[in-house]
């Protein structure tokens, strides 16, 4: 093992002991190689067990391991010592999100504002199993394949000054989740999802900061979205005025 | 929690304030600089000729409807845009007390010059 090490600030609160969060400070020895994710790990097997965080996959897909590393939502897992070597790193809970215990996150929110944008297929007329799958050509999925690629690590929530601000705007993976359905040429139900859109707290809630694009580890640019839905949704305000249901 | 009973919905007026602040924000981006290019610096250098500026020109322009609609335009777009751009500025820096009154205010004054230009390019007819 190298003789190097880097220290690591995590930002801990636990809710039986700490009456509000401090700052804990370890030192793990480095290696260009470890992820954040390991380094965490490594600290829960060799200096402090009663460190709390969340992970699976450890390679970018389950969308557990979200956190503010130096003050940027990052997934843990895809983010290295080397990235910040000789410099301290500091570890932090999502931000924008109440703190359950250490790095763990309450998501309830965010679970409930994907719920609340039909996340599903909505079929127009009911087919019959004998008529066969529903095709899609290449470019009907290339309409929405980019928003469906969202793993529901919340990043792009701690990245928003709006849903800082006020928590009842929809946010942006929820809203890009709805495009993924809105754009699916298999679904039918864009009348339903317009109303959710068109709300002050729906696309109207976003001044296009972009920071959700940005810090999004599988570029699902969900600021695009929205701002795609904008255009629906103006396109949706002159339609109803002229024949408002 | 999935909730069973169908939620209402409210439409936001938005879309009305985000057309005008699209539209000015491309005026504002594509010809303001312009325009501050030759009055600013292009007619004061010399470079342009300030007899293509003279009252005599700038007035048989803003009197004919095209020059009149232009110049309408030109006013009241990056207004629209700019009260806006405050209007939503103000939520973001956190000054939260009396939204309705902001709207008022901000949307009230890009609505007031634009009558008034409007009045004031319509009476030097
Ligand atoms: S849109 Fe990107 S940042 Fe937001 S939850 Fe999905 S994967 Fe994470
Ligand atoms: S552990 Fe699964 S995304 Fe990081």
């Amino acid at each position: 093992m190298s003789e190097l090490t880097v220290e690591i600030d995590i930002l801990r609160y636990r809710p039986e002991l700490d009456s509000e969060p401090f700052t804990q400070t370890f030192e793990v020895p480095y290696t260009p190689e470890l992820s954040v994710l390991e380094a965490l790990q490594y600290i829960k097997d060799h200096l402090d067990s009663s460190i709390s965080f969340r992970w699976s996959c450890r390679m970018a897909i389950c969308g557990s391991c979200g956190m503010m590393v130096n003050g940027v939502p990052k997934l843990g897992c895809k983010v290295f010592l080397r990235d910040y070597y000789p410099k301290k790193v500091s570890l932090e809970p999502l931000a924008n999100f109440p703190i359950e215990r250490d790095l763990v996150v309450v998501m309830d929110d965010f679970i409930q504002k994907l719920e609340s944008v039909k996340p599903y297929i909505i079929p127009g007329e009911n087919k019959c199993l004998s008529e066969g799958p529903y095709q899609q050509t290449p470019e009907q999925m290339a309409k929405y394949k980019q928003y469906s690629m969202c793993i529901n690590c919340g990043l792009c929530y701690a990245a928003c000054p709006q849903y800082a601000l006020d928590k009842k705007f929809t946010g942006p993976a929820a809203l890009a989740l709805l495009a993924r359905y809105n754009r699916d040429s298999r679904d039918n139900g864009e009348a339903q999802r317009m109303k959710i859109v068109n709300q002050e707290e729906g696309v109207w809630g976003c001044t296009f900061v972009g920071y959700c694009s940005v810090v999004c580890p599988k570029d699902v640019d969900p600021a695009a979205a929205i701002q795609l839905l904008k255009v629906e949704s103006s396109k949706d305000y002159l339609i109803g005025m002229f024949k408002p249901d | 929690m999935p909730n069973n009973t169908e939620k209402t919905y409210v439409r936001s007026h938005e879309p009305v304030f985000w057309g005008l602040f699209g539209a000015g924000g491309m005026l504002t981006a594509f010809f303001t600089p312009v325009m501050i290019l030759i009055t600013g610096l292009l007619i004061p250098l010399g470079i342009i000729d300030k007899q293509h500026f003279s009252y005599e020109k700038i007035n048989a322009f803003a009197t004919s409807w095209y020059g009149a609609a232009i110049v309408l335009v030109l006013v009241a777009l990056p207004l629209w845009h700019t009260l806006h751009r405050i209007f939503h500025g103000l939520h973001d820096l956190g000054v939260h007390r009396g939204r309705d009154w902001q709207q008022v205010i901000c949307y009230g004054f890009a609505f007031a010059v634009s009558v008034f230009v409007f009045t004031l390019l319509l009476q030097m007819f």
